[in-house]
């Protein structure tokens, strides 16, 4: 393991063919785990505190319970024929060269399993089909690999029967976590969202407090009070946004811009402290339980609160939760306004207000940046923007070609349906697993280098927190600017020229004088 | 004694096939989908998932995305498979259908293709390390059964000529329950035998993914969760753990 980290130098191998074949090496990542849950962490969420007694048998039952539930995991398990189509479509085998790290693979570990106790041939004929007892050995294979899947989706898309590993990687952490063994970060996290309200486990008062913080930021820069208001009963919009919007950079830029945008459009709005979070860890785990028992906290706050739309800031896998997930785990929403999507991205909020001719903008504002931009996987791949398939790639482009100069698209088969994870989603970004995800980032880097030497790109705008915050760590690594990751909304922020602004002011006043002088 | 041991085989291995793929679809079919979970960009009505669904099925539209030379080989021993099957028709269809008797060159050709893209399957299995990784001794083995099903019948065909009027005979004798007598060659019994056992395992192998790609959630869904909402046919309850 470590002489396999010291081979691995971000800066030379940042560069060359994102999508390069590895050499497999064999057990390569069979070290990385991340920290197990204390029994506290465990039993908050109704699990087992640790490894029980007969864990194999209770193992073995969940998986029945689970083929009983979900059609994905019974068709999945069954219909993969190892054509081989998925085995390079990973970031985490393009990036430690570990055949686990496969799709087909790491679903292989949780189906020798199904063969063994659930189909004819395993119980006849294990060594023939690939069948396997349930060991301790097992397990620690899942617990290690399992964990090395971002659920990003990239291999689904190329399965000829479109096998999602996410929901095979769901389904084993559902059964780790039912038998005691989760995973810390993850588990602590949703704890945190259930007592506290949001991730990060920020109070209300600290929330407050760094709402008027940005409020006087604003107004400092533009001369307009643009207000972040918090539980503010009978606002139309009820703004859902991922708490590392109130804590970090570039996230705060964005929320900044989300403001600003909401100002300028009239429509009263408000965050909550109860639906303080967007994220939902609750799919990183596999629960359906917590994933509803966070998504029904949303729509008490949006009743409590008397609105009539939610919003959500910019966060992939939320916004995985929030199109995809959210009417069935906590609708129906027929108490909101129906002539607007329920829910809406901020995105498609602000390109709506762009169609319209509504805001103003002075793109050279941005002209210090060259930008691309990051598809985060789980709107690409798990979720919509806008009216037609392929929006949720169109439009946060279109909001950045509005706001800014310049700016080029990364190869085409590292974007869009085909983009790449930065390797920090589906509950990996956690430090114990840093080797990982500087690995992980790899194909990613590679083609932000690709267009930063062709094209002298120097920022690459996301909609992702996950991805602002592993971006923000792996990109120094990679030998690119810390603040080389930006939010879309930073962007929209710093061109958008505010009614009654100084910004405004300033240009007008350009204006006439061009004017007098012509 | 012959035709009564090959006439029981077809019809227990048909049995078998037919009782476990009805299983296992009913399984697929009544195994509640708790949520939406279409791989986007998707078609937003059913109309267009029938013609995402036909994509994959009839072009592997999907697979040609993935790897070009694991689509070339699988699409040509697919449509060759479909082929050489139709042209089988007509030992259990009298009179024969004029469609069936026009592809009968073109069913022979694609014996060969077929042949021939399985051998390139099983070479990529064999050669590329990756796939190699990921196979199992019955991936191999699924290879070498219509490989060794493929050649049995090519074989009929140009070199170990079987009395084929004969041969319908007996099949038309299965359909119609009035059994006639089997020709005892070789090539013939080799053949008839391993169709017999890759109908036996196809509901126990990974032949499932026939009929399981039309239940796949990914391909199958319609991206509508805004507009309709998805609730599952069984309500999911939290499970006591």
């Amino acid at each position: 393991m470590a002489a396999e980290q010291s081979k691995f130098d971000p800066v030379a191998d940042g560069r060359g063919d994102p999508l390069e074949m590895p050499r497999l090496a064999c057990g390569a990542m069979a070290a990385s785990k991340p920290y197990v849950a204390t029994p506290a962490h465990q039993q908050a969420l109704g699990f087992p505190g640790e490894l029980v007694e007969d864990w194999q048998d209770k193992a073995i039952a969940r998986l029945g319970e689970l083929l009983e539930e979900s059609r994905s995991l019974r068709v999945y398990l069954d219909a993969c024929v190892r054509c081989g189509a998925c085995t390079d479509k990973c970031h985490y085998f393009l990036g430690t060269g570990d055949p686990n790290n496969m799709p087909v693979a790491r679903q292989n570990l949780l189906r020798k399993i199904y063969r063994r106790y659930f189909t004819l041939s395993g119980k006849l004929f294990p060594w023939l089909v690939g069948a396997e007892d349930l060991t301790k050995d097992v397990l620690e294979e899942w617990y290690s690999y399992f964990h090395q899947c971002s659920q990003c989706r990239r291999c689904s898309v190329f399965c000829p029967y479109g096998v999602d590993t996410a929901e095979i990687s769901m389904a084993a952490r559902d059964i780790m976590d039912s038998i005691g063994l989760g995973q810390k970060y993850s588990n602590e996290i949703i704890g945190k969202v259930f007592n506290i309200g949001n991730n990060l486990g920020l109070q209300p008062k600290a929330l407050k407090a760094t709402l008027a913080g940005l409020e006087e930021d604003i107004e400092e820069e533009t001369g307009v009070p643009v207000r972040l208001p918090l539980d503010e009963k009978g606002a139309t919009i009820l703004l859902v946004t991922p708490s590392a919007d109130f804590f970090a950079s570039p996230h705060m830029e964005g929320l900044i811009g989300y403001a600003k945008v909401l100002h300028e459009s009239g429509v009263s709005w408000t965050l909550s402290t109860q639906a303080s979070e967007a994220a939902n860890f609750g799919m990183f785990v596999g629960s359906q339980d917590a994933m509803q028992k966070i998504a029904l906290r949303i729509r008490k706050a949006a009743q409590d609160l008397g609105v009539k739309r939610i919003v959500f800031g910019e966060c992939g896998h939320a916004w995985r939760v929030a199109y995809s997930f959210l009417d069935t785990l906590a609708g129906p929403f027929d108490f909101l306004d129906r002539n607007y999507p329920v829910p809406q991205h901020i995105c498609e909020f602000t390109h709506d207000l762009i169609q319209q001719g509504k805001l103003r903008f002075d793109k050279s504002k941005n002209d210090e940046f060259r930008l691309t931009f990051h598809d985060s996987c789980n709107v690409a791949r798990a979720s919509r923007m806008g009216r037609e398939p392929g929006g949720q790639f169109e439009i946060p482009r279109a909001v950045l070609r509005a706001v800014c100069n310049h700016f080029f698209d990364m190869a085409p088969d590292t974007i869009r349906e085909s983009t790449l994870c930065c390797g920090g989603g589906g509950g990996l970004l956690t430090d114990e697993l840093m080797d990982l995800r500087l690995k992980g980032a790899m194909p990613r880097m590679r083609a932000l280098r690709e267009v930063a030497e062709e094209h002298g790109v120097t920022h690459m705008a996301a909609i992702c927190a996950i991805c602002k915050a592993q971006f923000s760590k792996v990109l120094p690594q990679y030998g690119f600017e810390m603040d080389a990751i930006v939010s879309v909304h930073q962007m929209v922020s710093n061109a958008l020229v505010l009614t009654g602004s100084r910004q405004e002011a300033e240009l007008d006043g350009k204006a006439e004088v061009a004017l007098q002088e012509a | 004694m012959l035709t009564s041991v090959f006439a029981v085989m077809l019809y227990m291995a048909t049995l078998v096939m037919a009782a476990g793929l009805g299983h296992r679809i009913w399984l697929y079919a009544t195994t509640p989908a708790p949520l939406k979970i279409p791989t986007m960009p998707a078609p937003t009505t059913r109309g267009g998932v029938v013609l995402r669904m036909l994509s994959e099925v009839v072009v592997f539209r999907s697979l040609f995305k993935a790897n070009k030379w694991i689509w070339l080989f699988g699409w040509v021993f697919h449509a060759a498979l479909a082929l050489v099957v139709m042209r089988h028709l007509r030992y259990f269809l009298q009179p024969v259908p004029e469609a069936i008797v026009l592809i009968q060159p073109f069913g022979v050709l694609a014996g060969i293709a077929m042949v021939a893209a399985l051998v390139a399957l099983w070479a990529r299995r064999l050669l590329v390390p990756r796939i190699r990784y990921i196979s199992s001794p019955s991936d191999h083995l699924m290879l070498v059964l219509l490989l060794a099903i493929g050649a049995s019948g090519l074989a009929m065909k140009f070199w170990a000529h079987t009395d084929i009027v004969a041969a319908k005979a007996f099949c038309l004798g299965l359909v119609y329950l009035d059994w006639q007598p089997l020709p005892a060659d070789p090539a013939l019994l080799v053949h008839l035998t391993l169709v017999a056992v890759l109908m036996l395992i196809f509901p126990f192998s990974k032949l499932l993914h026939a009929p399981g790609v039309f239940f796949s959630p990914s391909r199958n869904q319609a991206d509508d969760s805004r507009e309709r909402r998805h609730v599952p046919p069984v309500r999911l309850e939290a499970v006591p753990r």
